[in-house]
C-alpha cells in the first residue's frame, strides 16, 4: 500500500516536474547558494561592492542600469551604505564614486551640451544615447538594461550567474555564426545550426554577448581572488539587490507581521472557542 | 428572516437620527443580530475574506493610483518607482498584486462552496447571479490591472485577449477597434483600461451591496441545505460569526502575508519585468493562473470563435445553473452519487488549469509519443484540455440535471438543530452527515 502510495507520488511528481520537450531549451541554472534566499536572507553588503565594481568596471561598457541612482548605492541596504549618513546624497564615499563618473548636461547659462561629474542625484548613465547605436554597435541586438534583470529572467541570479560562467566551447557538430557564442543556459533553438544526430541536439543558444569575465579581469579591494566565478557570482548578487533594493526591509518588516498575525490568530482563536463554548453545533 | 427589528436607540441623536436615516438600525439588524444558521462552517468565512480582499484591494489601489503613470513610455518606470523610491511602495504594489490572486484563490472557494452546498437554488437565486456577475466584474478588473505595468506580458497577453473579440462575425474587427481606442494595443488602450481598472472595483463593490441584501432575505444557506426552522436554529451573527469570521481571516492573512512579504514574485511572470516591447513576443504567452482553466479551454477547440464561445459558455452556464440544477436536494452532503462528480468536477478543474499552463502540443506523460489524433498527438495537453472540456459541460449540461432526477438522495434532518430525532430510523447516516465538518 505504502509503496504503491509512494509510486503513485513519484509519477505525480514526474508529471508536474518535467516540462516536455519544446522547441526553446537550456540547462536548468546552476544551484548556487545566496545570502539573500529564504525569509531571513540579507544581502552581504563586501559581496554587492564587489558586484558593483563588476558592473563598473566590465557590465557597464555595454549595459545599462536606467532605473539605478548613485544614490542607491549609499541607501539602507545598498553597498556603501554608512550609518553616519542616513541621507546617502551626503555619503561622502557615494559621491566620489559619482564624481568617477561622467554624465551628461547642458550648461546652464548657455544651453550648450556638457559633460560633467555626476552627483549621487544621477542616475547611472546609459553607455549607448540610444537603442539603434546600442544595436549597431554590439552585432545588431541591443544589451538588455540590467535594472531588473535578476526578475526578468526564470531563475533570477543562478541564471545571470549560469550565463556568465556558462560559456563553452560549441560541441563537436554545432556551427556557431561569427559574431553569436554558444551559452547552454541561454535559452534557445540550435537544432538547424545543428549536424550530429538529431535526438542528441545540444541545449541552450547563441548569446551575442562574447564572454565578458576573466581571471584578474576587476581587482577586488579586499582581497577576494578575482576568478571568473568569483566575479560572476558578486556581480548577480549586485544585480539582484539592484531588481529589488528593498527586499531586506520587506523580509523584516514580514517578519514583524507575521509575528503580529500568529499571535492575533492565537487570540481570536481562543474568543472563538470561548465565545462558541456553550452552542451545540 | 429579516424579522422584526430589535433595534432600541439608546441615545437622543439615535433616536433623532432613527426618525429620519435609520441607518443604525439597518446595520444592527444586518450585522449584529442577525439570524445566522449554527452550523456554518468555515467554508461560510470565505464571505468576509472576500470583503476583505475588495477593501485592500481599493485601498491599495487608490494608493497606487497616487503614483502610477498611465502612458507607455511612462508606465513601467513609474511602476518601478514605487517599488524603490515610494515609501512602503512596494508593501503596497506587492499587496495588490498578490492581492489579486489570494481575491482569486478566495472566491474560487466561495463559488465551489456553493456548488457544493446547493446554495444558488430557490429562493438564492437572484444571490448566485449577483455573484457571479461580481466573478465576471473581478476577471475584467484583473485583466485590465494586469496590463497596467506594461511588461511583456501585459502587453501580449492584452493583444491575445483583445484578440479574442475579433473573432465574433461581422462586429468582431470593430469591437476590437474600439477597445484598442486604435488599431493596435497602445497607448489609448492603456489609457482606458487604468480608467476602467478604476472604475471596475467600485461597480463590484455596489454588486457586492446587492449580494448581501440578496442574502439577507433568505438568510444564509448552511451544510444541511435543510431551512431554518427555528429560533433554536441559528445565533446572532454577533459576536459568533463575527468572531469565526475573523479568526477565519486573521488564518487566510497570514497566508497573505506569506506571499507579501516572502514570495511576492511566485505569482508574478518574469517576463512581466521586461518592459513591453510590441516587436518582441515572450516564447510562452499565459495568463496569470487564476485564467488558466479556461485558457485552456480556449485552446481546447480548433476553431477560433468556437474557443471563444466554448470559454464565454462555460461561464454562462454558471448564471443558468439554478434552473439546470433539477434536485430538490440542496447539500451534496446527502447526495452521494453526486458528490462524487463534483469532486471529479473539482479535479478537472484543477486538470484544466495545469494544461493551460503549458503548451497545447506538450506531452501529458513525459516522453511519450502514442498517435496523432485530428491535429495533436493524443497524450497532449490539448487532447487533455478537450476530454476535461467536455467533461466541465457535461458537468452542468447532463449530469446535474439527470442526477436530480434519478440519484436517491440519503435521509435529509428535519431541522438544523435536531437531525437526529426527527429521524430515528437513519439516525446513524445523518448523525454522522450532520457532525461532519468540512
Amino acid at each position: 500500500m505504502l509503496r504503491k502510495g509512494i509510486a503513485l507520488a513519484v509519477f505525480g511528481l514526474a508529471l508536474v516536474g518535467t516540462p516536455a520537450l519544446a522547441a526553446t531549451t537550456s540547462e536548468e541554472p546552476k544551484d548556487i547558494h545566496w545570502s539573500f534566499e529564504g525569509p531571513f536572507g540579507k544581502f552581504d553588503a563586501e559581496q554587492l561592492q564587489r558586484g558593483y565594481k563588476v558592473y563598473r568596471e566590465v557590465c557597464s561598457a555595454c549595459h545599462s542600469m536606467d532605473l539605478m541612482y548613485f544614490r542607491n548605492l549609499g541607501q539602507k541596504g545598498g553597498p556603501f551604505y554608512d550609518p553616519k549618513y542616513p541621507n546617502p546624497i551626503q555619503n561622502p564615499y557615494v559621491k566620489s564614486l559619482a564624481a568617477d563618473i561622467k554624465v551628461k548636461d547642458i550648461d546652464s547659462e548657455t544651453g550648450d551640451d556638457i559633460q560633467r561629474p555626476a552627483t549621487p542625484a544621477d542616475k547611472f548613465p546609459a553607455p549607448f544615447p540610444n537603442e539603434a547605436s546600442a544595436a549597431a554597435s554590439n552585432g545588431g541586438k541591443a544589451p538588455p538594461d540590467l535594472s531588473v534583470m535578476a526578475k526578468a529572467r526564470e531563475g533570477g541570479p543562478a541564471y545571470i550567474y549560469s550565463i556568465l560562467t556558462g560559456f563553452v566551447p560549441p560541441p563537436r557538430g554545432l556551427n556557431v555564426m561569427a559574431g553569436r557564442y554558444y551559452n547552454p543556459y541561454y535559452p534557445g533553438d540550435v537544432s538547424s545550426f545543428w549536424t550530429g544526430p538529431k535526438d542528441q541536439v545540444p541545449k541552450g543558444g547563441f548569446i551575442a554577448m562574447p564572454p565578458p569575465l576573466a581571471p584578474n579581469k576587476v581587482t577586488f579591494d579586499d582581497g577576494t581572488p578575482s576568478t571568473v566565478a568569483n566575479e560572476a557570482r558578486d556581480v548577480a548578487a549586485f544585480l539582484a539587490w539592484a531588481a529589488e533594493p528593498k527586499m531586506e526591509e520587506r523580509k523584516e518588516f514580514g517578519l514583524g507581521a507575521m509575528i503580529y498575525l500568529l499571535i492575533f490568530t492565537g487570540l481570536l482563536y481562543a474568543s472563538y472557542r470561548r465565545i462558541w463554548r456553550d452552542v451545540s453545533h | 428572516m429579516s424579522g422584526h427589528s430589535t433595534y432600541e436607540p439608546k441615545t437622543g441623536f439615535e433616536r433623532w437620527l432613527d426618525m429620519r436615516l435609520p441607518i443604525i438600525r439597518l446595520a444592527y439588524d444586518s450585522a449584529i443580530t442577525f439570524p445566522t444558521p449554527k452550523n456554518l462552517n468555515y467554508w461560510w468565512t470565505f464571505g468576509g475574506i472576500l470583503a476583505l480582499c475588495l477593501g485592500i484591494q481599493i485601498v491599495t489601489g487608490i494608493v497606487l493610483a497616487m503614483h502610477y503613470v498611465p502612458h507607455v513610455d511612462y508606465a513601467f518606470n513609474s511602476v518601478e518607482r514605487i517599488m524603490r523610491d515610494v515609501n512602503y511602495g512596494w508593501l503596497i504594489r506587492y499587496m495588490h498584486a498578490s492581492g489579486a490572486s489570494m481575491f482569486f484563490l478566495a472566491v474560487y472557494v466561495h463559488i465551489f462552496r456553493g456548488l457544493y452546498y446547493g446554495s444558488y437554488k430557490a429562493p438564492r437565486e437572484v444571490l448566485w447571479i449577483l455573484g457571479c456577475i461580481i466573478y465576471l466584474l473581478m476577471m475584467a478588473t484583473a485583466f485590465m490591472g494586469y496590463v497596467l505595468p506594461w511588461g511583456q506580458m501585459s502587453f501580449h497577453g492584452a493583444v491575445v485577449i483583445t484578440n479574442l473579440l475579433g473573432a465574433f462575425p461581422l462586429v468582431g474587427n470593430a469591437i476590437t477597434t474600439w477597445l484598442w481606442g486604435g488599431f493596435a494595443v497602445d497607448d489609448p488602450t492603456l489609457n482606458r483600461f487604468f480608467s476602467l481598472h478604476y472604475l471596475l472595483p467600485f461597480v463590484i463593490a455596489g454588486v457586492v451591496a446587492l449580494h448581501i441584501w440578496a442574502l439577507h432575505v433568505p438568510g444564509n444557506n448552511n451544510p444541511t441545505g435543510v431551512n431554518v426552522k427555528s429560533k433554536a436554529d441559528t445565533v446572532p451573527f454577533h459576536p459568533y460569526y463575527t468572531v469565526k469570521d475573523s479568526f477565519a481571516i486573521a488564518l487566510f492573512l497570514i497566508l497573505f502575508a506569506f506571499f507579501v512579504f516572502w514570495f511576492p514574485n511566485a505569482l508574478l511572470a518574469p517576463d512581466n519585468s521586461v518592459r513591453a516591447n510590441p516587436l518582441v513576443t515572450p516564447q510562452h504567452i499565459v495568463p496569470e493562473w487564476y485564467f488558466l482553466p479556461f485558457y485552456a479551454m480556449l485552446r481546447s477547440v480548433p476553431n477560433k470563435l468556437g474557443g471563444v464561445i466554448t470559454m464565454f459558455g462555460a461561464i454562462a452556464l454558471l448564471f443558468v445553473l439554478p434552473w439546470i440544477d433539477t434536485s430538490k436536494v440542496r447539500s451534496m452532503r446527502y447526495r452521494p452519487t453526486m458528490r462524487l462528480y463534483f469532486f471529479i468536477f473539482i479535479a478537472v478543474c484543477l486538470v484544466l488549469g495545469w494544461c493551460g499552463a503549458h503548451e497545447p502540443a506538450d506531452a501529458v506523460i513525459p516522453n511519450v509519443t502514442t498517435f496523432t489524433l485530428g491535429d495533436y498527438d493524443l497524450n497532449s495537453m490539448v487532447w487533455l484540455s478537450r476530454v476535461a472540456t467536455l467533461y466541465y459541460l457535461a458537468y452542468f449540461l447532463i449530469i446535474t440535471p439527470v442526477m436530480g432526477l434519478t440519484e436517491t438522495p440519503l435521509p435529509i434532518p428535519e431541522s438544523i438543530s435536531e437531525p437526529v430525532l426527527s429521524h430515528p430510523a437513519s439516525g446513524p447516516v445523518a448523525a454522522a452527515a450532520a457532525t461532519k465538518k468540512g
